[in-house]
């Protein structure tokens, strides 16, 4: 016992400046290796735009984005005032591709965030304590994985009925399965390493294992994964608008817009594909920077 | 509420008696160690001596209760006065580390990757003892210190893999000494490092072990370790002691024909230039051991009745005992 209460204070001031928080943590390295990364910062800053558009949308656009006008109906981009055109009911385009960006990134966000969530913990748990309680969930699981994601996004929202929010909920459905799956495969490769055995031998329990080891070592291969399913979730909530099952009618969303503007695409079609642009530009970006993740993730890089 | 950590009254640190651990799957249910019995005085170093799958490892690894689930312990283990094979996952939770600690045999994949190295010792320590991360940093660097770990300042902020293997083991030891453990396990604690770095790390085992007075099992296959660190030594074979008795003495006068076998396939000084002997044959199947003396389908001196009648340990000197019906000590006769 007399180490611990003597050596501190016997401690010379020089030595006590290390018992400061380590500086360099683990997310400071990866927002290192991410910066070093030139794919990586043009996504980050093509994202970062269109989020913030679609936060400011009221300030930067002073259009109001459900005021129609039949006179101006389908005006090409750049007349008028209008910087990108109007949409079939007369609206303003760029208001309403800003306002639509609302809907589609937290689209794109919320169901895999709520599943990483979900997922993580269920995966986390069926591989730490294996057996029964890993047969329980992950053949839970397995039966939702048997239906092709889409399908049974579509089914979901059919079942639940159109809107934001159920959408949300059945794409959020959707993704827990896969996130799961890959959970429990790293949870139960890092619960048979030597240091989780060590950190036992040194009297950790049960839950301080999960909560400190299991968990640093799992977060990484399960964000890198999940990040890689926002391009998806947004794919697919436009879908979903787009088969009416998901955003309706008044509110700018991109899918929405894309389906609604259907028609127009012979008489405008700069003004019909507009929706599309943004879905790819925001997926694509998305998925570039998760592989970037990927790679900046690797520790040992 | 920690455990006692303190001997008891005739200053035994652990006892065991007639342990048997069995490992039991579905298919299969195999006696790994079969009537282990021993007693650790406070400051001892007793050494377990044997092949791979002797169950050395398991013997000192049933101390803390450390085994896979399909393991089935028999017979008695007492720690520090407490019985182990008694205690509830809580209890063993503050009797590993504070009163008994491991040594692993792999210092590259021991410690957790994502986490430095001062951050480790340190979470183990607070989870112990509740004092403050700051003083846990500052004794996590005592411990560095102790251990020898050159510019331990620096190295408190290492990742495990930006350590070399030796300093690694070292910073394993330190993780096993930060909570000032009565009894030290150490399993093969040199195995997986250089020959240089590994009478280093040897070196240093035996003079904390002396300085902090620490109780500790060293399990090994070799020879030279076990002379280098150990009071005592028990040699074992197919999951039972064949042999036990200070070093120095087992060592000169080896009482066990497989005793014997391990010393003539070691190398040492005499033997420059001669041919190193093998014991002929392979470890016997755990599965499957003959009904007599397991050792006996490998043994030059074997009789009739070492086929049909098991040995069992029996005293032959003092501090020495052998489980054998012809031992090759002259003059002793169990």
């Amino acid at each position: 016992m007399s180490t611990s209460t003597t050596g501190l204070a016997a401690l010379p001031p020089a030595v006590r400046k290390v018992a400061r928080p380590p500086g360099r943590s683990f997310w400071m390295r990866l927002g290192r290796h991410l910066l070093r990364d030139r794919v990586a910062i043009v996504c980050l800053v093509i994202l970062l735009a269109i989020a913030l558009s679609a936060i400011f949308a009221p300030w930067l656009v002073p259009a109001d984005p459900y005021k129609t006008s039949m006179l101006r109906r389908l005006l090409p981009p750049g007349e008028r005032g209008y910087l990108l055109g109007t949409d079939e009911l007369g609206r303003d385009m760029l208001t309403r591709l800003l306002y639509g960006g609302r809907v589609s990134l937290s689209m794109g966000l919320a169901p895999v965030v709520l599943a990483t969530l979900i997922g993580g913990a269920l995966g986390i748990i069926a591989g730490y304590f294996g057996r029964q309680v890993n047969m329980l969930i992950m053949r839970v699981i397995d039966v939702f994985y048997a239906f092709p994601s889409v399908l049974l996004a579509v089914a979901m929202a059919g079942v639940l009925g159109a809107g934001i929010m159920n959408s949300l909920i059945s794409l959020t459905l959707v993704f827990i399965p896969p996130i799961a799956r890959v959970a429990e495969s790293v949870t139960t490769q890092v619960r048979n390493q030597d240091f989780v055995e060590a950190a036992r031998a040194t009297g950790a329990g049960s839950w301080r294992i999960i909560v400190e080891h299991m968990l640093a070592n799992v977060t990484g291969p399960i964000l890198t994964y999940a990040s890689s399913l926002v391009s998806v979730s947004i794919i697919i909530a436009s879908g979903l608008s787009f088969l009416g099952l998901g955003a309706r009618p008044p509110i700018a969303d991109w899918g929405l817009m894309l389906n609604t503007l259907r028609q127009a695409v012979y008489v405008a079609p700069l003004n019909a594909v507009l929706p599309g642009v943004m879905i790819f530009l925001t997926s694509v970006s998305f998925n570039l920077l998760s592989d970037s993740l990927r790679t900046a993730m690797d520790v040992r890089a | 509420m920690p455990l006692d950590a303190t001997p008891a009254r005739n200053g035994t640190i652990a006892e065991v008696n007639d342990l048997s651990v069995r490992f039991v799957t579905r298919d299969r249910d195999v006696l790994v160690v079969d009537g282990v019995s021993f007693t650790l005085a406070a400051g001892e170093v007793l050494c377990l001596l044997g092949e791979s799958g002797s169950g050395k490892t398991v013997t000192m690894r049933s101390l803390l209760r450390l085994l896979p689930p399909s393991a089935r312990i028999g017979g008695r283990i007492d720690v520090a006065g407490h019985d182990v094979t008694a205690m509830s996952d809580r209890q063993l939770e503050r009797l590993r580390g504070p009163v008994a600690a491991m040594v692993f045999q792999e210092p590259m994949t021991a410690f957790d990757p994502v986490f430095t190295i001062g951050t480790q010792i340190a979470e183990t320590i607070v989870s112990h003892e509740g004092i403050s991360y700051r003083a846990a940093r500052a004794r996590a660097l005592e411990l560095l210190e102790l251990v020898q770990i050159p510019s331990a300042a620096r190295r408190l902020d290492a990742y495990p893999h930006e350590l070399s293997g030796g300093l690694r083991q070292r910073a394993m030891i330190a993780l096993a000494l930060s909570c000032r453990p009565a009894l030290l396990l150490a399993d093969e604690p040199t195995t997986a490092l250089d020959a240089t770095v590994q009478i280093q790390i040897l070196l240093l085992l035996r003079q904390l072990q002396r300085d902090l007075g620490m109780a500790t099992i060293f399990v090994t296959h070799d020879i030279g370790v076990a002379c280098e660190v150990a009071d005592r030594v028990a040699v074992m074979y197919g999951g039972r002691f064949v042999e036990t008795g200070p070093i120095d003495q087992v060592i000169a006068q080896p009482a066990h024909p497989y005793t014997v076998g391990l010393l003539n396939s070691t190398v040492h000084e005499i033997s420059r230039g001669a041919p190193l002997v093998p014991i002929p044959g392979g470890p016997p199947d755990l599965a499957d051991m003959p009904p007599g003396c397991s050792f006996a389908p490998r043994c030059s001196a074997k009789s009739t009745r070492c086929d049909e009648i098991r040995p069992v340990l029996a005293p032959i000197s003092a501090g020495r005992a052998v489980a054998c019906h012809h031992p090759t000590l002259a003059g002793a006769k169990p």
